[in-house]
């Protein structure tokens, strides 16, 4: 067994009776980088929140390292950072205390070199004597993440990360994680930029209502489910589909000037090449050709109507 | 035992203590000077002794007493209400921590707090009176005691409290009554019997009953039943905090 987290039945009612989760069951393998998709309100930050410890399960168990995280929750909190969803953070105190707080919050020994090592590398290090409400929201974002690693987790939490964070800064932030993960780190990101999964994810899980819908492997879900459309630009605009290509269940595209046909990339034949003969019999002349591939977001949003 | 977490919490909670230093101080000083001045001097020079004791001397441990447990109370319902208040809770409940480990971080910063204006209201009480100190030893545990106890109580408070008033509400309605009758001001002996009987119910008497015995040697109650009912209400405190990190309530959904 290489999982380092393994979610069990988990169900997770709110006082009220609301159930946020649904009995999600969820293996999460050492070392990889997993994301999170899903509209807001699904449950992924409950999920997140009950496998660290914040919220207490209505039902079904989560082993962390070998760790179960209700009846051993020290070796499993031991291993986990959090980078919370909020903006939490105690406001008077600097950024390098905030840091030595987290670190020994998690009993490890004081260690400036290390804390100062993870402020350097998210660009932090000039504001480590800041006090932290005179900084921005997305420094404030990243002295979270700086916080969660202050103790060295074996397995890291990040509830929407990038939040916030402008855009060269999130190639740092992804950089960092790719560092974590090259230290074998085990990641698990929420988030709403798609973009962002298909770029750092090693595996896509999308969860809705309180439920899993699906969990897989990033390529392996992009080559099953993405499907890619070949777009012929015409030299002259069409009205209507012409009779003899009616098999290929083309689309017209805007005014008539292309035609768009979509095809599955995990088919033997795709079709093409007939196609393209058929075109030119049918007497259409071809200006450009080109081909998409439909992207995770298509896939997800594609997921989460289906359910609806 | 995690000791570093304990220690991490104990100093950062000190570090907001010494931030705010001079606020920290000063307004129970201040307010301490003023009721020597008032008390002891000005009305205190029409009122006979108490039992034996000059009247601006004999307020001095029940002045201690309130400026104490109200700082207690205060400092540690306010340590643990803002992080809930803040948010930055949750790496508390989600890092290797337990409910004595939170509990001895946060109350023990508390009580250093609350000790330190009691020493400094001691010092100040020596500028305006005359007074000799019996049992030093005793003196000193039973500030202790009582700077832990309420604390422990404030935590309680805090973790209860949904919103700043409510922060504000027990304090207000339940302990400055409690302290003011508890005879910070007056021996329990010049009351009428009932209301002496009735007083008895009130476990800050025994709370300064003891430290005065301590400062002049005579008490109200005897020195074994105060150690009993500190010791009673600090025990009470603990299970309720044990409870409440056992259930979640209030803090983990
Ligand atoms: N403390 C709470 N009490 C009651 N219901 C709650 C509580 N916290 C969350 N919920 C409900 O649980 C559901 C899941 O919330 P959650 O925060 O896990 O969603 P999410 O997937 O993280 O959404 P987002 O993308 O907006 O962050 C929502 O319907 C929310 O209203
Ligand atoms: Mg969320």
């Amino acid at each position: 067994m290489s999982s380092i987290v393994s979610v069990s039945s988990l169900g997770k009612a709110y006082a009220g009776g609301f159930e946020a989760l649904k009995s999600v069951n969820l293996e999460i393998e050492e070392g990889e980088i997993l994301a999170l998709l899903g509209p807001n309100g699904a449950g992924k930050t409950t999920l997140i929140s009950t496998i660290c410890g914040i919220t207490v399960p209505t039902s079904g168990t989560v082993v962390v390292g070998g760790f179960d995280t209700q009846t051993a929750f020290r070796g499993a909190r031991n291993l986990i950072g959090l980078v919370p969803q909020e903006l939490n953070l105690e406001p008077f105190e600097t950024v390098m205390n905030t840091l030595r707080f987290s670190r020994g919050l998690f009993g490890k020994p004081r260690n400036d070199a290390y804390l100062e090592d993870i402020l350097k590398k998210l660009s932090l290090h000039d504001k480590k004597d800041s006090k932290v409400m005179m900084l921005s929201g997305g420094m404030k974002r990243r002295v979270l993440i700086a916080k969660a690693l202050s103790h060295e987790p074996r397995v890291l939490f990040l509830d929407e990360p990038t939040a916030g964070v402008d855009v060269d800064l999130r190639k740092d932030m992804w950089n960092v994680v790719a560092d974590l993960k090259a230290d074998g780190v085990t990641i698990i990101l929420t988030t709403h930029y798609i973009e962002e999964a298909e770029a750092i994810a090693d595996r896509v899980g999308v969860i809705s209502k309180g439920e899993i819908l699906l969990i897989q492997d990033k390529a392996e879900m992009m080559a099953q489910m993405g499907k890619k459309q070949l777009v012929v630009d015409l030299a002259a605009p069409v009205t209507k589909v012409p009779a003899a290509l009616a098999a290929y269940g083309l689309e017209i595209g805007p005014d008539g000037a292309s035609l768009i046909y979509t095809y599955d990339t995990k088919g033997e034949r795709t079709g093409i090449t007939t196609l393209l003969n058929d075109l030119q019999k049918a007497g259409l002349q071809m200006a450009d050709i080109q081909t998409r591939q439909s992207s995770l977001e298509d896939i997800f949003v594609g997921l989460v109507k289906e359910t609806a | 035992m995690n000791f570093t977490a304990v220690a991490s919490i104990y100093r950062f909670e000190m570090a907001r203590f010494f931030r705010t230093i001079t606020q920290s101080l000063v307004s129970p000083v201040l307010s301490t000077s003023l009721y020597f001045v008032v008390f002891g001097t000005a009305i205190g020079s029409r009122i006979q002794e108490v039992e034996g004791i000059s009247y601006g001397a004999f307020i001095v441990p029940g002045l201690i007493m309130l400026s104490v447990m109200t700082q207690a109370t205060s400092n540690a319902s306010f340590g643990i209400y803002f992080p809930k208040f803040m948010g930055t809770i949750y790496e508390l409940l989600s890092a290797p921590v337990n409910f004595l480990e939170i509990t001895l971080g946060y109350v023990g910063a508390a009580a250093t707090k609350a000790l330190f204006i009691g020493i400094i209201i001691l010092i100040t009480a020596f500028f305006f009176v005359d007074i000799t100190i019996a049992h030093p030893f005793a003196m000193i545990a039973f500030l202790v005691l009582t700077c832990v106890s309420f604390s422990l109580l404030g935590f309680i408070i805090g973790i209860w409290a949904g919103n700043f008033e409510q922060l504000q509400l027990i304090p207000l309605l339940i302990i400055t009554p409690l302290v003011f009758l508890g005879g910070s001001f007056y021996s329990v002996t010049m009351l009428p019997p009932v209301w002496q009987t009735i007083t008895m119910f009130n476990p800050v008497v025994y709370l300064i009953s003891g430290f005065r015995w301590s400062f002049f040697g005579t008490a109200d109650v005897s020195i074994g039943l105060s150690l009993i009912a500190i010791a009673f209400f600090t025990g009470a405190c603990l299970v309720a905090i044990w409870w409440i990190f056992r259930t979640g309530w209030r803090i983990r959904q």
